[in-house]
């Protein structure tokens, strides 16, 4: 029992963070309907510039922490808005075919570059929340996940906020219904478009400071396997979704866990993808698709 | 420049079988560099059936080459010798050699029928992801054999590849693929990628056509993993990777979708590209960086041609038949 519940935390803590990921892939599908794949390695941008910020500013401390994650999230929203508006926008009238092609070509331009840039051999991530673990009933849980669930979880509200009481967030549920009537609404399509970008890839950057605080070791290609993973999360909440996205990150994060804490535990990898291919057989619109008509 | 694939076919395959003949005569790197680009065409010329001309988009052609490599490795290295005498026959050799091919051909295209068929009913980025997910289970689970060599991989394959089996195997692969998306029945795949509405309506049944398309691209793909298992002498998981299926897509993107001879030249000149940039750091040090930067190289390869040449480099009619 105990070995469940310990199992059932670190699963929470490494879904929450699918979650943060998944929420990007799902903003981005929500309006353009494409899969960015490089949104995995803004992920990796993040960690790297959490690692560069951290040589800076103070470190562990709390108020450390919270700027480093700030400035982390703002480069990173800059480097989504950029990559948009430099390989995607100029592709907006073509097939989705060739925006995915696209995306698959910022996705390794973002990690050969980041080999030439950062190195390709893993880099040691500083500590940048002070952390201590705690016992409780035999059950040791660490203050890094209790971080990791609270971060997610305020992330989580103020995207939720935004999306539902804001002027931006309206709009951008308007351009996620329909684009071009939102459009002749007044609504200025491609601001939207550079915003959910933005605010996708600074969730991206949150995900990948907390990944890099959790696992302290950051190379390069550190975004390609969680960001697979949270794509499926995305994917099997119902893309598109926001609560959905959360659900998927939170259920595909549990069972990863089970499943590395297992015997079995060298299939790991294929578990998630086995999980994706049985859901978009038997319940193609993913687990909260079409029940919740809220998309964004 | 197809209009006769029979002609085609029987000329290539005697010019490889001149070539597999002088063979010892040739210059060992350059030998291997034919190699590598015969391997390359039938690769690309396959995956150009499932991406270019029945417009899917497939990211796990390396996973049927696995398969590929896998079985007629296995069929040779631990099956033959249980079957044969001691010091067999070439000939006998030979024989078994090209069964082990073709079954690794089949393996593969039983496993494209396993995966096609749930996922091509699910449209283009999904079925992307299907089968990028498809590449990662087929490495997972070569990894779990033991009998295969686990994580490190199958050593010791008999060096039974020459350049008349791989030529031969291009060969087969343009020619089987030419012939049929020029017949009747194959025009359903260009149908399929022009507009599956409309092709529905025209009383082509598109998923099977997806599938058949599916099924022929996986088997040629498992007969290279073939070639390439037999050539490289080892194989292991991690050779069958994600960015093994990208240069792939890139070559086939590069030579332009559904464009057959664009694709050949593509996988000919991708496949010297990083011989050429190697030969650069050999002129110059600071050079170096070059030939070590050819994934790079691709990344950005990819992203030019999607902006500036969607149609591919080799495409040069107005109106060509390229909806991207």
């Amino acid at each position: 029992m105990t070995e469940f519940l310990q199992q059932l935390i670190n699963g929470l803590s490494v879904g929450s963070m699918y979650a943060l990921i998944a929420l990007g892939y799902t903003l981005v599908y929500g309006v353009l309907r494409f899969i960015n794949f490089a949104h995995c390695d803004v992920f990796m941008v993040g960690a790297f510039v959490g690692f560069y910020a951290g040589l800076n500013v103070h470190q562990t401390s709390w108020g450390g922490g919270v700027l480093i994650m700030i400035a982390a999230m703002l480069v990173c929203a800059a480097l989504g808005i950029v990559i948009e508006r430099l390989a995607y926008r100029p592709l907006r009238d073509r097939s989705k075919l060739s925006v995915l092609i696209t995306a698959i070509g910022v996705s390794l331009l973002l990690e050969n570059a980041g080999q030439l840039v950062f190195g390709p051999n893993p880099q040691p991530f500083p500590e940048i929340f002070p952390s201590r673990t705690f016992e409780v009933g035999g059950l040791v849980i660490s203050s890094k996940d209790i971080v990791v669930v609270i971060v997610t979880a305020s992330l989580l509200a103020i995207l939720q906020f935004i999306v539902l009481k804001t002027r931006i967030g309206t709009a951008m549920r308007a351009v996620s219904f329909n684009s071009q009537a939102a459009s002749l609404m007044g609504i200025n399509p491609n601001l939207i478009i550079s915003v959910t970008f933005g605010v996708g890839s600074a969730l991206a950057a949150a995900g990948g400071i907390l990944w890099a605080y959790k696992f302290p070791k950051i190379d390069p290609l550190m975004g390609i396997a969680p960001g697979l993973t949270a794509f499926i999360a995305a994917v099997i909440g119902g893309i598109g979704n926001i609560p959905g996205a959360a659900l998927g990150g939170l259920l595909i994060g549990i069972i990863e866990t089970f499943v590395k804490g297992s015997r079995y535990s060298t299939w790991t990898d294929a578990i998630s993808f086995l999980f994706l291919i049985l859901i978009l057989l038997f319940r193609p619109a993913g687990l909260l698709g079409k029940l919740q008509p809220e998309k964004v | 420049m197809f209009t006769r694939p029979r002609t085609w076919f029987l000329v290539t395959l005697a010019a490889s079988a001149v070539l597999g003949y002088f063979q010892n005569q040739i210059d060992p790197y350059f030998a291997d560099v034919l190699t590598r680009i015969g391997i390359n065409i039938t690769l690309a010329v396959s995956l150009n059936l499932i991406n270019g001309h029945t417009g899917q988009f497939s990211l796990g052609h390396a996973g049927f080459m696995a398969i590929g490599a896998y079985t007629a490795a296995a069929l040779t290295m631990f099956v033959g010798p249980t079957i044969f005498p001691a010091s067999p026959p070439q000939i006998l050799l030979l024989l078994w050699f090209m069964a082990a091919l073709f079954a690794g051909g089949v393996v593969a295209a039983a496993a494209g029928l396993l995966v096609g068929a749930p996922s091509l009913r699910l449209k283009g980025d999904y079925l992307a992801i299907v089968t990028l997910g498809f590449g990662q289970i087929i490495a997972v689970i070569f990894r779990n054999i033991e009998p295969l060599g686990g994580a490190l991989g199958l050593n010791g394959i008999p060096a039974y590849t020459n350049l008349f089996w791989v030529f031969a195997a291009a060969a087969l692969t343009i020619y089987v693929i030419t012939a049929m998306v020029n017949s009747t029945y194959g025009r359903g795949f260009i149908a399929t990628h022009d507009d599956e509405v409309a092709a529905e309506a025209m009383g082509i049944n598109t998923t099977r056509c997806k599938i058949v398309a599916f099924v022929i691209g996986a088997f040629f793909a498992g007969i290279a993993g073939g070639l390439y298992g037999h050539f490289t002498l080892t194989i292991n998981p991690k050779g069958f990777d994600f960015s093994r299926s990208i240069e792939i897509v890139v070559m086939v993107i590069a030579g332009g979708m559904g464009n057959t001879v664009g694709v050949i030249l593509a996988a000919v000149l991708l496949t010297l590209l990083p011989e050429g940039l190697r030969q650069l750091s050999g002129v110059s040090p600071s050079l170096h960086w070059i030939s070590e930067s050819r994934p790079l190289l691709y990344s950005i390869l990819l992203i030019g041609l999607m902006l500036l040449r969607p149609q591919g480099l080799f495409s040069f009619r107005r109106s060509a038949r390229v909806k991207v």
